[in-house]
């Protein structure tokens, strides 16, 4: 592969004990996807002790382990809360949530729209390979229809889900998808990502060599393009996420409103993180004195 | 016709909607202001308007905080009200109100003292007035302070306008002196001395005692899904969230609340989530993750009777086995259930205290019963409340899981240091990272089930005994039933028996057994099996001898109390 690698890269590698073990299959898209990340955030200037990756279930989910930042692998389907959590405990972290089409999407399908709605300043990003890869080879909500797998063996005939589509009909501040073999371009919209201001998901397409026969490297390069036009308007940007092959890739749609946690009470005085604050008994003393009225 | 000394119990009643809560807070206030002690319980149905709901308030020459079945006073504003309460009824109860709410039935039975109290609302000017002329009626009973009542409605209605305040005083005045008017005809005769140490005590109710001790345990962050009858603590964590600076937000679902309150202690915050028995059930996983990942955490649930939404607006100490066994796995988790209105204020504090120290789960429980109920007590010392931060700076080579004697591994924060914090719901290295290592599995179960527990139990606080050491009997009491014991064993006057509260229910310190030798047990319990008694049992082979139990959704009054131990005892 001939490509420019950003000096800093090296704060982001894991020297644990173990960290050099990964539980993803050879030619596994996340490699990829990790390269894409580790890139980003040194590209960023970020140090390691200033990003959280809040991860949900899922060989996606693994992240935090191969990636020397603050981590938390929590359960199936709840990143996103938790990383709003986080975010809303300490707004001066850099805060993505992480993990797969069926974490995000199935899972935690509930969350995701509420946290569009709610729009704290994190990144989520979701690793979309249309299939589950750790439970091995069932369809996930994004599985394209007709394909056959070991538990729809008469093939999938739900609709897929189309996560651009709904983000930007619930008007999210920052939507994206892009495809993990587009190593740069990946690079420049997870950074983009990050650096917005509010909500920002990116769906990112990569291959499950193990499970997914049909959406491999080669079907994704054919079967995707790069719009030339992004971001659009949301009526223009809602059109363009219904093309659904060849699938765009790129930034869909953005709009910049107030997170939450600009918009929460704690932050209006205070900017300091939850952590660093009191209890305010000198008030607790005045709510007595004002009850015994 | 009707007399009471000393103390007496007022039960209002009328439809949902109708204002019966407005003529219970002016009455409270008023009636503490004048030098009353004071108590008030409301049980209502699960409806927005219509129906019956019923406020019982006790006024007293001596503190009063139990629920009594006996009526004194009833204020019927609906026709119906004394077919809901017949059971409370007694020869001696006086009923002031208007003749048309009355039914048929009881217009031979009962002493009714009418009292047009709508007509007197119309002469102010509406129907609106009809509350503040019922309250200030009381009120005249008494000969309180109309001062007192002046400046509750005053701050009550400041908002709606000059207009409406002065109306509401004239309505409270026109009752006022009717009531002054009823004990001077000797009409009834209410002969209750003052205290001036009760003029001078706070007024709380369960949600703000709980509401207020979190704020004091450095609470910032609450995140919540409305659920009767929990939703107060965040309403008013709500109103305070601007003065206190706290993050709160109403969330998609009680799997969002729990797991954003897990995030936000991961990054260092004080957070609590307020639920009741049916949002806890949603919680388990996120319960379990907390135990795993050692995450603190930090829940208010206010019981209902279940199972699924039973009686929604209805009591019950129904909930201890689930919060006792939620979450897959084994992990430790400390369970604390507040007996009175201070211990409610003081432990809800320590409950973040706690969580900080020891990385666990730390569940308040309470009930409808108690975060309704309202009494005035000192106000609680804030000196007594200590602020402990168990937070370290993550040095290069930092371990979140380092295995440790107790079992306690020091908690860093992402941002503050500069080596990384991972925490993990998989089973996991010292480092945080995942393992499949058999015998690393093995320390690391024994650290969090094991070791931390015993750390926690050695630790626990004893059980509250009031009484003789050596008594024959010892009743048993957890949570909110304190006080309603506390007064029938009082009334009983037998010296044979010993009460003995638990407010901190789980883990157990062993050393609470010495309680129990050669006693007779008598576990008192709002649930329909025992909750609490099995666990004495499993937790210490202490065996319940008896258990008196109340399971209608309704709490106990001292009256079933005590009947029910003079039946054990006698």
């Amino acid at each position: 592969m001939n490509v420019q690698l950003p000096t800093g890269r090296e704060l982001f590698e894991p020297k644990r004990p173990g960290s050099e073990d990964i539980a993803w299959c050879p030619g596994c898209g996340n490699f990829g996807i990790r390269n894409i990340l580790i890139s980003s955030l040194a590209e960023l200037g970020l140090k390691p002790s200033q990003v959280a990756i809040i991860s949900g279930i899922g060989q996606a989910a693994k992240m935090p382990h191969y990636i020397n930042v603050n981590g938390y692998h929590t359960l199936h389907g709840r990143a996103i809360p938790i990383a709003t959590g986080v975010k809303a405990a300490n707004p001066e972290l850099t805060v993505i949530a992480e993990g797969g089409d069926g974490d995000m999407y199935a899972e935690g399908g509930n969350h995701l729209l509420h946290a569009i709605r709610r729009n704290p300043d994190i990144t989520v990003l979701i690793h979309d390979n249309q299939v589950y890869g750790l439970t091995k080879g069932q369809a996930s909500p994004t599985t394209m229809k007709g394909m056959k797998t070991p538990t729809q063996p008469w093939g999938v005939f739900e609709e897929p889900f189309n996560p651009v589509a709904l983000a930007v009909a619930l008007d999210a501040s920052f939507v994206a998808r892009t495809f993990m073999g587009h190593f740069r371009e990946s690079v420049e919209i997870i950074k983009r990502a990050i650096q917005h201001k509010g909500l920002a998901i990116v769906d990112i397409l990569h291959p499950c060599v193990s499970f997914n026969k049909v959406n491999t490297y080669a079907w994704y390069r054919e079967h995707t393009y790069w719009m030339e036009d992004g971001p659009l308007d949301r009526e223009a940007a809602f059109r363009r996420a219904l093309e659904s092959d060849p699938l765009p890739l790129g930034v869909f749609y953005i709009n910049e409103k107030p997170t939450f946690e600009e918009q929460v009470p704690a932050y209006w005085n205070d900017k300091r993180p939850l952590w660093q604050r009191e209890p305010k008994l000198n008030l607790v003393e005045r709510f007595f004195e004002e009850t015994k009225g | 016709m009707g007399g009471f000394k000393d103390e007496v119990s007022i039960v209002l009643g009328g439809a949902a909607g109708q204002g019966i809560q407005t003529v219970e807070e002016i009455l409270t206030h008023a009636l503490k202001r004048s030098g009353y002690h004071v108590y008030a319980n409301k049980e209502y149905m699960s409806r927005v308007r219509g129906g019956i709901n019923t406020t019982e308030i006790r006024a007293s020459s001596k503190p009063v905080r139990a629920f009594v079945k006996r009526i004194d006073i009833l204020v019927p504003f609906k026709q119906g009200v004394l077919t809901w309460v017949k059971d409370r009824l007694s020869e001696s109860t006086v009923v002031l109100g208007e003749r048309e709410n009355v039914e048929e039935d009881f217009l031979e039975k009962v002493n009714l003292v009418e009292v047009p109290l709508t007509k007197m609302a119309l002469e102010t000017g509406s129907q609106l007035y009809l509350n503040t002329t019922a309250a200030g009626l009381i009120i005249g009973l008494f000969h309180g302070d109309f001062e007192a009542i002046e400046e509750y409605i005053r701050k009550r209605f400041e908002s709606k306008g000059e207009n409406v305040v002065k109306k509401n005083i004239e309505a409270a005045k026109k009752g006022y002196e009717l009531g002054v008017k009823l004990c001077e005809e000797g009409t009834i005769a209410v002969d209750v001395q003052r205290d001036e140490k009760a003029a001078g005590d706070v007024l709380l109710t369960g949600t703000e005692a709980v509401g207020i001790g979190a704020l004091a345990g450095g609470m910032n962050f609450l995140s919540f899904y409305p659920m009767s009858p929990s939703t107060g603590v965040s309403t008013f964590a709500a109103q305070k969230a601007e003065e206190f600076e706290v993050v709160v937000e109403q969330v998609e679902d009680e799997i969002s609340a729990i797991n954003m309150a897990l995030g936000a202690w991961y990054a260092g915050a004080r957070a609590m989530v307020s639920t009741s028995g049916g949002g806890f059930a949603l919680m388990s996983e996120a319960l379990s993750l907390a135990g795993m990942a050692e995450n603190p955490v930090v829940i208010h649930l206010a019981q209902r009777p279940g199972p699924a939404t039973g009686l929604p607006t209805r009591t019950m100490q129904g909930d201890l086995n689930l919060v006792l066994y939620a979450g897959h796995g084994d992990f430790p988790r400390i369970i604390l259930a507040p007996g009175s209105l201070e211990e409610a204020f003081y432990l809800t504090a320590e409950a973040f205290n706690l969580a900080d120290r020891y990385q666990v789960p730390v569940i308040i429980l309470t009930d409808q019963y108690f975060v309704d109920t309202y009494y005035n007590l000192p106000a609680p010392d804030v000196k007594k409340v200590k602020f402990e931060r168990h937070i370290v700076e993550a040095k290069p080579g930092y371990r979140r899981y380092e295995l440790t004697e107790n079992g306690i591994s020091p908690r860093a924060v992402p941002g503050y240091g500069e080596e990384v914090v991972i925490a993990n719901g998989n089973e996991h290295d010292e480092w945080g990272d995942i393992t499949e290592d058999a015998e690393l599995t093995i320390k690391m179960q024994e650290k969090r089930a094991v070791k931390k527990l015993e750390t926690i139990k050695r630790n626990a606080p004893l059980p509250k005994l009031i009484g003789k050491e050596n008594a024959e009997y010892l009743v048993v009491s957890w949570g909110s039933t304190f006080q309603v014991v506390d007064e029938a064993l009082e009334k009983l006057g037998s010296e044979k028996i010993a009460h003995i509260h638990f407010s901190w229910v789980y883990p157990l310190n062993s050393e609470t057994k010495r309680f129990f030798g050669g006693k007779k047990v008598i576990a008192v319990e709002n649930n329909v099996t025992g909750q609490f008694a099995d666990l004495l049992w499993k937790e210490l082979g202490v065996k319940a001898d008896h258990r008196v139990l109340k399971y209608d959704g309704r709490p106990f009054s001292v009256e079933e109390v005590l009947d029910a131990l003079k039946g054990v005892v006698e």
